[in-house]
């Protein structure tokens, strides 16, 4: 006779998107501010942007206590990293140190879904895109989360990447200027809170550039 | 580049004597907490009741306590599970105090500390089985928060937990605003749990709100709400109704 057990899971998906698009200076991360469980709201103002180094700002939508305990991590080795290099991480090596933390929880997952934008050490825009388990890839752009799906297919039209099996490797650094950019990524936010119902509140955009980081905020559909 | 984590009950934590040690559903559980910020700090209503699944066992449980000089707690699910967290809170406030140095644990240390406990407890599949409402002022700075049995947590002006977040949540976005008065701060509370009186079975018409300001901690004595059963709906509440609504 099996015991009956009270369906509890160790997961929870409090939705949201999270977008990043690399320029060839500067680089946009924005993502919504709506935190989400089953269908209710818990929160219209909670931010899903975190700056890990001055050059590394990482945006993550999924389960809020993974992600939490992901940055968490993510800063005490930065912290660690400082102290012993004298140095802010760059990066691309921020990008490798997520792809390992998240791969050291295979078989436990952080329930994050995660991009990180910066700007490499030539200055110029990076975008890196994750799955739960840590496997990554430099791009171009990027959306993650519960309105990708809506936005990544807008992305892909609008920027027009060059294919990855080009020899010589080239670049999938947008040309477009940074205020085009912005606008792009109002508007697929627009596009996304109309048809996914974890996506809303506000928009929170970063722009990060050699000279410093900018923060703009746009009210989007509270329905 | 798809990995995708399976959401629902793994078989691998079926085993019987592995069982035995883990929470695997609440027994004495306490219904909806209720609070928002006002002007000199923060107010948090809860009624009194302890469910022992459909009964209603217990009509004396304080479901808000004061934690240090700062904070308030409060708490919805398993009474057990809340009367341990109250243990561990008491020997971080007793550390604190000993050291002596004229600084005190803040509402926002307790939510931190208290999300980092929830959050180890559920990575070992073994969660305090609670809802909790963290609620303070410090330096004249107010602070809300909350944090779920699996470590979810956030702040905001207002909270609720289990159907209030369903049934009050909706009427604090509505009429809360900042620098509510003491009065109206509470004449606000009092609709939100007189919605949850109507409309959870498991709140009963006991009720205590605690305030918490930067001179310290009140938690009213228990009273009741007066309630009104004439509307019409309640009166034949199946008249008209097809089926079996």
């Amino acid at each position: 006779m099996t015991k009956q057990h009270a369906n509890w899971s160790p997961y929870d998906n409090n939705g949201g998107t999270c977008v990043a698009i690399a320029g060839s200076d500067y680089c946009v991360i924005a993502a919504d501010t709506r935190m989400s469980t089953g269908y209710s709201i818990l929160s219209r103002d909670y931010s899903k942007i975190h700056k890990l180094a001055d050059k590394a700002v990482l945006s993550s939508s999924g389960f809020q206590a993974d992600v939490k305990a992901l940055q968490k991590v993510l800063k005490s080795r930065h912290l660690v990293y400082q102290h012993q290099h004298n140095k802010q991480m760059s990066c691309p090596a921020m990008a490798q140190l997520l792809s390992n933390t998240l791969y050291f929880k295979r078989f436990f997952p952080y329930y994050a879904f995660n991009v990180l934008g910066g700007l490499d050490e030539e200055g110029k825009g990076c975008v890196f895109t994750y799955d739960a388990v840590g496997s990554y890839e430099k791009v171009g752009y990027s959306a993650q989360g519960s309105g990708s799906t809506l936005i990544m297919p807008f992305l892909d039209n609008q920027l027009k990447s060059p294919s990855p099996l080009l020899l010589p490797a080239q670049d999938a650094i947008t040309p477009l200027s940074e205020p085009e950019a912005v606008d792009l990524v109002k508007t697929v936010f627009a596009s996304a809170t109309e048809r996914d119902i974890y996506t809303g509140d506000k928009l929170e955009i970063m722009i990060l550039k050699a000279d410093g980081i900018r923060t703009e905020v746009m009210e989007l559909r509270k329905d | 580049m798809t990995f995708t984590i399976p959401i629902d009950n793994g078989d691998a934590l079926k085993n019987a004597e592995t069982d035995s040690q883990r929470t695997l559903y609440p027994y004495v559980t306490g219904t909806s907490i209720v609070a928002i910020k006002y002007k000199d700090g923060v107010l948090m209503a809860s009624d009194m009741g302890g469910s022992y699944g459909s009964t209603l066992r217990y009509k004396n449980i304080e479901r808000v306590k004061a934690i240090g000089k700062h904070s308030l707690l409060g708490a919805s699910g398993e009474i057990s599970d809340f009367q341990e967290i109250l243990r561990y809170l008491d020997e971080l406030v007793l550390n604190d105090n000993m050291w002596d140095d004229g600084n005190s644990l803040g509402p926002k240390e307790v939510h931190n500390y208290l999300t980092r406990v929830m959050y180890n407890r559920r990575n070992k599949f073994n969660p305090l089985w609670n809802t909790l409402v963290l609620g303070g002022v410090k330096n004249g700075q107010s602070y809300l928060g909350m944090v779920s049995m699996i470590g979810v947590s956030f702040e905001d002006n207002h909270v609720a937990t289990g159907f209030g977040n369903h049934l009050a949540r909706p009427i604090l976005r509505d009429e809360w605003h900042a620098d509510l008065s003491f009065e109206d701060g509470v004449k606000l509370l009092e609709k939100c749990m007189r919605v949850l009186l109507y409309r959870d079975r498991s709140a009963i018409n006991k009720l205590q709100i605690a305030k918490i300001t930067e001179e310290g901690v009140t938690v009213s004595q228990p009273y009741s709400l007066k309630t009104f059963w004439e509307f019409q709906a309640f009166h034949n509440p199946t008249a008209g109704a097809q089926g079996s609504w």
